[in-house]
Formats: C-alpha cells, structure tokens, sequence
C-alpha cells in the first residue's frame, strides 16, 4: 500500500502543476478547456527537442545530475520548455478563443478547446511519429526504501517532488506576499473590481496562459521523465486534471494543487481494489462524488 | 454498377443513422444550449443494450433474452435514457462547464467499462450473436440493404417530424427561454432543471436509438465503437450543419460523412505506405479544422436557427 | 465661469448595446465641489456612473475631462486620468486582508508606496487595527471606509460614488457623507449617487435629477430643497428644508 501512496503522491505530482493552471483559466474565462492537457504534451516534446539541441552545442552538460538520469541539459530543456509552451498558449488564445469570445458564446470555446486538442494531439503523432520516446535511454535503479512490504523509489520520482514542492511553496509566496499575487486573486475573485482598481484584464488574461503553460509543461516533462513520452499523454490526462480542478473548487489555485495529490493517490489506492484496467473511470468517479457531496469543491469560489 | 449502387446504400445508411443521433444532439445543444461531451456513451448505451436484449445467447455473458426486435430496440433507447437520467440529476444544476466534463467523463468511463467488463459486453472482443431482423426471411443481399436503409429512412423522417413539432410547441418555447436567459425563465415560473432534464433524457434516448440503429447494422458492437472520436464527429456535424436548426443537423451529418470517408478513402489510395499509419491522425486533424474554422468563420452554421416568432401580440380570450 | 472638471454631453448608454439606459444625458462637474445624482429607482443613476468609469458602453455622446475625451476609456484607465469609483456593493476585494487590499490600490503608485499607506491609514484610523484581517470579515460601514481608502491611494482628482451611505447605520452614513465633503478640501471633485436624499443634499453643492434615464431637473442643491414639484415627485412628497 505504501508503494501505491508514493506512486500516487507521484501522479498527484504532475496532476497539481496541470491543474493550477487549468483552474485560472477555467475561472477567469469561464470555460472548460479541453485542449489544456494537450500543453503537457507540448511541453514534454518540447523539452525532448531541446534536449537534443542542447546536446549537440553544449555537451558538457549532457552529463547526468548525480543519482537522476535527468541531465543538465534536460533540466536547460525544461526551462526554455516552460517559456515555448507558455507562449504557445498565448498564442492559441490570440488566435482562437479570443475571437470565439468576442462573438460572444462562452460554450463555444468549450467546443474550440476539442477541435484545437484533436489538432494539436495528431499534429505531434504526425510531426514525432506514434512510437513511445524516452529523454534518457540510462536505466537508473530503484532505492528499495524498505523490503518487507516491498517500497521502491527512483531518485527521478524524488526530484520531481522536490521541484514540484519547490514551484508550490513559490507559487504561495507569490499569491500570499506579492502585488501581482493578490493582482490575481484579486481578478479571480472580482473581475470588474479589479479593472476598477487598475489592473488590465487582457493583460492578466496573458499572464494567465503564460503561467498555466509554464506549470503544464513542466507537468508533462515530469510525466515523459517518470513513465514516458507519447503523443496521448494529453488524452489520456484530461480528465485527472479536470477532476483535480474539480476537487479542489474551480478558481483556486490552493485547491488544485491539492486537488491533485488527491486525485492522484486516489487513482492508485483504487487499484488495491478494482482491477487495474479500470482506473481511467476512476476520474470520472471521484467527480461524481464531488458533484454530490461538495459541489463547489474544497475552495470553490462563486463568481461575481 | 451494382457495386457503387450498394457501397452508396452503405454509406447513406449510416449518414441517416449518425443524422437521427445529430437530431437528438440538437435538441440538447441547438434548442436547450445543454452540452453534452459524451454523446458516445448515450449512443453506446442504446447499441450494447439493443444488442444485448436481442441477440443470442452468450457465454459467460449477459445475454440470450432474444427480444422481439422493435422491443430490443426500445431496450436499448430506455437504457440510453436511464443513464441520461442518473447523469442528468447530478449534473444538470451545475454550471455549463461541469456538464460539458461530467458527461465527458460519463463517455469515458463507458468505454472502460465496456473494455473491461467481459461478462456485460463481451470485453475489447464486443459483442457478437446478434441476427439481424428479418435476418432469415430476407438474407443478407443487396434487396435486404435496400429494405433497412429505407426503415432507417423512415425512422430519420418521423425523429425529425417529431422533434420539429416539439420545437414549435409551448414546451419549445420554454427551452429557448431557458436557453437565453435561466433566470428570466425562473422569475416567470419555470423550473429550469426538470425542462432541462427532459429535454437531456429525450436528446439521450434518440442518441440511443441511433446507437440501436447502429448496433443492428453491423449486427456488432464493441468499444471501438463508443471512442470520444465519436463524439466528436457528432458535434462536428452538428456545428457544420446549423445548431438550433434541425435540417442543418442532417445536412451536416450527410456532409461530414461523406468528407470523412472520401478523406479516408483519398488517403488510402494516395498516401505512401508509410504514412498509412498516419491517415486517422490526418482525417483527426482534418475534423479539429472543421470544428475550429466554423465556429470562427461561421458559428450559427451553414443553416441558421430560423428566429421563431411566437407571438403576434393577439391576446387570448 | 467655474472650471468644469466634467463634462458629460449627450451620453446614450447601457449595458447592452441596443439596450441604452440613460439617454441623452448631460452633467457638468464644477472642480472642488459635491454633485449629487437624485432620482426614483431605476433611473440610471448607477448606471450614470458606470458610464463615466469606462464599465459600459457608451453609445453616443462624449465625456470630456477638461480637453481629455474619455468616452469609453477602459476602467483600469481612470487612475491615470486621476479618475477613482467607489462600487455601491462588493467594492472591496472579501478573500485578501486589508493591508493586502489597500497595497493592491497603491500598486501604480510610484512614489513612496508606504508613506502613502501610512497617509491613508491616518485618514482611516479604523482599518489600521485590523491591517491583518479579511476585508470580509469587517461590518458594512468598515468595509466601506476601506473601500474608500482604496480609491484614494492613487490620488484622484475626481471621485465617483455610488450610494456610499448605503446599508449603513444612520451614524455611520452621516460619518462617511461628512468625510465626502472634507474630501473637496483638497481641490478633489466628487460625483455622488445617493438614495438618502436628506443627507445627500446636506453635503451637496449641485444636484441633478434623473428619471427613466433622462435629465428631469439641475441646479443648486440648496435651490431644489425649495422646490415644491421636486418635493412632491421626487422627494416622496415631503417639503424640505436645509438643515432639517
């Protein structure tokens, strides 16, 4: 059990930095976005296409960071990656939901977020091909943490906590000290107040994407380093991360994050009990159960 | 020319069939502004339930009622309307982004069940041993073809009849309301949720029928069948066509059937083999294209909702 | 002639764009006075407001602050034209503290950020205690007193209000009306919208009637207390007297 907990904490992992940013955006512009997910695929092969870049003019940092099979110019990769898919998003919104919006159908974007998640998802099929891609051919070996039950840990699953604690400590620091944290609690919480109180809304809209581009990328590297990289990791994480979102109450970062780790060790405790084939319902059922027990999630904000 | 002739039959009949659920889909989308992301369980419910009350017996597996056909049939609809139902209560209260993930989730978690469950729908292998209707009197030749696509005909015409006099009845009119304004509609008495679930659970239970439809067709289901890619070619039909505008729903059923098998068909004889594998993701790409350039380039669809006056101001005495 | 630190002319406006709410009206503020807008529910006086904050659209018209045309500006824009609103209702951000509402307000100040707050929570005694605690969790008349403080951190010129005194308790409304006209001591302009007309025309230099969207009367608020078919009609059909 305590393998499936860690496993979990580990999914939970990549399903919080997913869904902060998704929950920003689905508050802020009121609408589902399915291609969200599609973000973490952007991420980790653009990661994979700066690593090999990167390999190829600075070789001394092809070297492996201590016991991980992370090496340097991965971890250079993931940083230039948070910043291509940031934009990335941006850009999607310039050109797609910002002139569905200004016709004026919020659902209408829900639709746009498919048709762009179907593009985006077969634009990588067809540009990286079908077959599964690893950054790192290296077998790294598991610590056995305990052996009697058998509790197994690679050193890349502890990085990927770490950072990801790292970024959630960065994040509360951001939205509980800074001007520009409470600029957007602030624009979460009251929209025409906060434009009254001089912050541009289309800017913040901007800052939004940039933000939940950089989180979602770095989810999907996670993602592509602990298990490995195929053009469906979007699909397949789709629903998670609406469920994390939904756990947590839409509009709260706080709640995501959490929401995440919820829904994550969730997935992997049910395993113990349903037969493994079965976990991508398990999603859907914890939303469910939401749904009929705390609607607004545990943060859930109304919207004014 | 009897080839073409009976690979066109083939292809209108499964236009009319997708029509029938494009029809229910606009009841839900186009006249009550409900989204529901996962048309592919509602279709699915209806093709596994019919199916499964219908055919014969199976090993180890739910089966064997060898239902009457037209009562198979109907199974499956109130199957289809039973899960809209249970989905609907919980969901339908909420906020329009929740419905659009719920039923979402609704469509992914039927195509594992049905995945998984081998003993309710004969797992990843689908199910098998249903005859089709009429299977022993008729055969299976082109005569038979040409009977079921002008039953599947009939039925398109009378869904259609129906739901057009239910557009313009009292009820319509309290979908609209609904639709463009829940809290107007409130003050006025209506209760949004129990018009918003029948509306739900009628669209779900001619989603069904299409799905029964469907099922009998091929006399085969499987999960396969039931993927979101459905769903997704439904909406895409429906946004092509017109929303709110039921002629639009099977004018973009018939179109957007037809672009994807002549797309599959072109890029069967004209790719190189080595971009054979990638076909599916270019007709995927090609529907995301649609879906995305409609709604930007023509959002009401290729027929608009004709605005329905209702009242010419005479008062009722 | 007064300098006019408004001038609202001709301004057909509403929420949606066929739609218009006001119509075809216009206001002129004097600078370094109190303009009152008076008049039934549902006459547009919010809306009024709404219009010059930039929070609508305005359909026809201009409003002109001295040379500037500022129809339609966006509402983060005010504060650079020296323009602050005070909301009627959710006008303070309820989820943040009030140390972190008003550092929101300062956020464009460029000079000395803490001085300024310092300045504020002099005007505001009743907040500094409290620096540390949830704006929604402070009563009505304080939450209003910080909303307040925060249009005032960037120092506008002009101040708009909407119905500041609303839901108070008697000495809490007299309280903020009396802070709205010690407020002119600084040159500052204010545009108020009342529903208390008593109080309002106490603290007010000019009034404007509105109904059904539309200029009805204007003049010295004194004047209109006079005013026997203005008592009658729009002031519930009381005779009053300044001072009463």
């Amino acid at each position: 059990m305590i393998q499936h907990l860690l496993d979990g904490i580990l999914v939970g992992a990549v399903l919080s930095l997913g869904a902060a940013g998704l929950t920003m955006v689905m508050h802020m512009l009121r609408f589902a976005n399915f291609s969200h997910a599609e973000l973490l695929s952007i991420g980790a092969y653009s990661a994979l296409v700066f690593d090999a870049l990167f390999k190829g003019i600075l070789p001394v940092l092809a070297a492996q960071i201590g016991l991980l099979s992370m090496t340097g110019t991965l971890a250079l990769s993931m940083v230039f990656s948070m910043v291509t898919t940031g934009i990335s998003a941006v850009i999607f919104d310039k050109l797609i939901f910002r002139r569905v919006r200004e016709k004026g159908e919020e659902l209408s974007m829900v639709f746009a977020s498919f048709g762009l998640a179907l593009i985006i998802r077969n634009a990588i099929s067809l540009i990286f091909g079908l077959q599964t891609k690893l950054y790192s051919q290296d077998i790294v070996f598991a610590t056995v943490l305990s052996r009697e039950p058998l509790v197994l840990v690679k050193p890349d699953q502890l990085a990927t906590l770490g950072i990801t604690l790292a970024i959630i400590l960065l994040l509360h620091f951001i939205l509980s000290r800074t001007t520009f944290g409470y600029a957007l609690r602030a624009v979460a919480e009251n929209q025409s107040l906060a434009q009254v109180n001089g912050i541009n809304l289309q800017r913040m809209i901007v800052v939004v994407w940039m933000l939940g581009g950089g989180l979602a990328a770095l989810a999907g590297v996670f993602y592509g380093l602990n298990n490995q990289i195929t053009p469906v990791i979007g699909r397949d994480l789709v629903l998670p991360i609406f469920a994390a979102t939904i756990v947590g109450g839409i509009g709260s970062i706080y709640g995501a994050l959490l929401g995440g780790f919820v829904v994550g060790i969730a997935a992997n405790l049910a395993v113990m009990v349903l037969p493994s084939g079965y976990s991508p319902s398990i999603p859907f059922l914890i939303i469910i159960a939401v749904l009929l027990i705390r609607p607004n999630g545990m943060f859930g904000m109304e919207r004014t | 020319m009897i080839g073409i002739v009976s690979y066109l039959v083939f292809l209108a009949t499964v236009a009319s069939i997708l029509a029938i659920a494009v029809l229910g889909l606009n009841l839900q989308w186009g006249n009550t502004g409900l989204f529901n992301g996962g048309v592919a369980a509602f279709f699915g419910a209806g093709a596994y339930g019919t199916l499964i009350l219908g055919g014969g017996p199976q090993d180890g597996q739910l089966g064997g009622f060898g239902l009457f056909y037209p009562l198979a049939l109907l199974g499956g609809m109130a199957t289809a309307g039973l899960l809209a139902w249970g989905v609907g209560i919980l969901t339908l209260r909420l906020r329009h982004d929740y419905l659009a993930i719920s039923t979402f989730g609704i469509a992914v978690a039927f195509e594992n069940l049905m995945r998984n469950a081998q003993w309710l729908g004969g797992g990843a292998q689908g199910l098998h041993g249903f005859e089709r209707p009429l299977h022993a009197a008729l055969g299976d030749g082109f005569l038979y073809n040409i009977l079921f696509l002008l039953c599947v005909l009939v039925i398109l015409v009378l869904t259609y009849r129906f739901l057009e006099t239910l557009v313009a009845s009292p009820f319509g009119r309290q979908l609209r309301a609904i639709r463009e304004d829940e809290t107007a509609a409130r003050s006025l008495g209506k209760v949004p949720t129990r018009i918003r679930l029948t509306a739900f659970v009628t669209g779900c239970v001619i989603l069904g029928l299409a799905g029964g439809l469907y099922g009998t067709f091929y006399a085969f289901v499987s999960p396969q069948d039931i993927l979101p890619t459905l769903t997704f070619q439904i909406w895409a039909m429906l946004i092509v066509g017109g929303a709110g505008n039921n002629k639009g729903a099977v004018l973009g059923a018939f179109l957007i059937w037809g672009a994807w098998t002549a797309s599959g068909w072109a890029l069967s004889r004209f790719a190189p083999i080595e971009a054979q594998l990638y076909t599916g993701s270019i007709q995927y790409i090609l529907i995301g294209l649609v879906i995305v350039g409609m709604l930007l380039w023509r959002p009401q669809g290729l027929l608009p909702e004709r605005l329905v006056v209702s009242q010419t101001g005479h008062t009722k005495t | 002639m007064s300098d006019i630190a408004l001038n609202m002319q001709s301004v057909t406006a509403g929420y949606v764009p066929n739609l218009p709410i006001l119509h075809d009206v216009s206001i002129q503020l004097v600078r370094g006075t109190v303009t009152v807008i008076i008049g039934p529910n549902g006459a547009g006086k919010s809306t009024l407001v709404q219009a010059v904050a930039g929070l609508l659209t305005v359909s026809s018209g201009t409003i002109l602050q001295g040379i500037d045309d500022i129809t339609n500006i966006r509402p983060d824009q005010m504060a650079a034209h020296g323009i602050a609103y005070v909301p009627q209702s959710d006008n303070i951000f309820r989820s943040l503290t009030i140390l972190q509402n008003l550092d929101l307000a300062l956020r464009r100040e460029k000079v000395d950020k803490a001085a300024r707050r310092t300045e504020l929570l002099m005007q505001f005694p009743v907040l500094a205690d409290k620096l540390t605690e949830k704006a929604g969790a402070l009563s009505g008349g304080q939450r209003q007193f910080l909303a307040i403080a925060m249009a005032l951190a960037t120092r506008p010129q002009l101040i708009l209000m909407d119905e500041p005194s609303a839901g108070l308790a008697p000495k809490a409304a007299e309280e903020v009306l009396e802070m709205v006209r010690a407020l002119t001591e600084t040159g500052a302009t204010i545009l108020l919208v009342e529903q208390n007309v008593n109080q309002a025309l106490r603290v007010a230099d000019q009034c404007y009637i509105l109904a059904e969207g539309r200029n009805q009367i204007d003049g010295k608020a004194t004047d209109l207390l006079g005013n026997s078919v203005v008592a009658d009609i729009y002031l519930g059909g009381k005779r009053m007297r300044a001072g009463a």
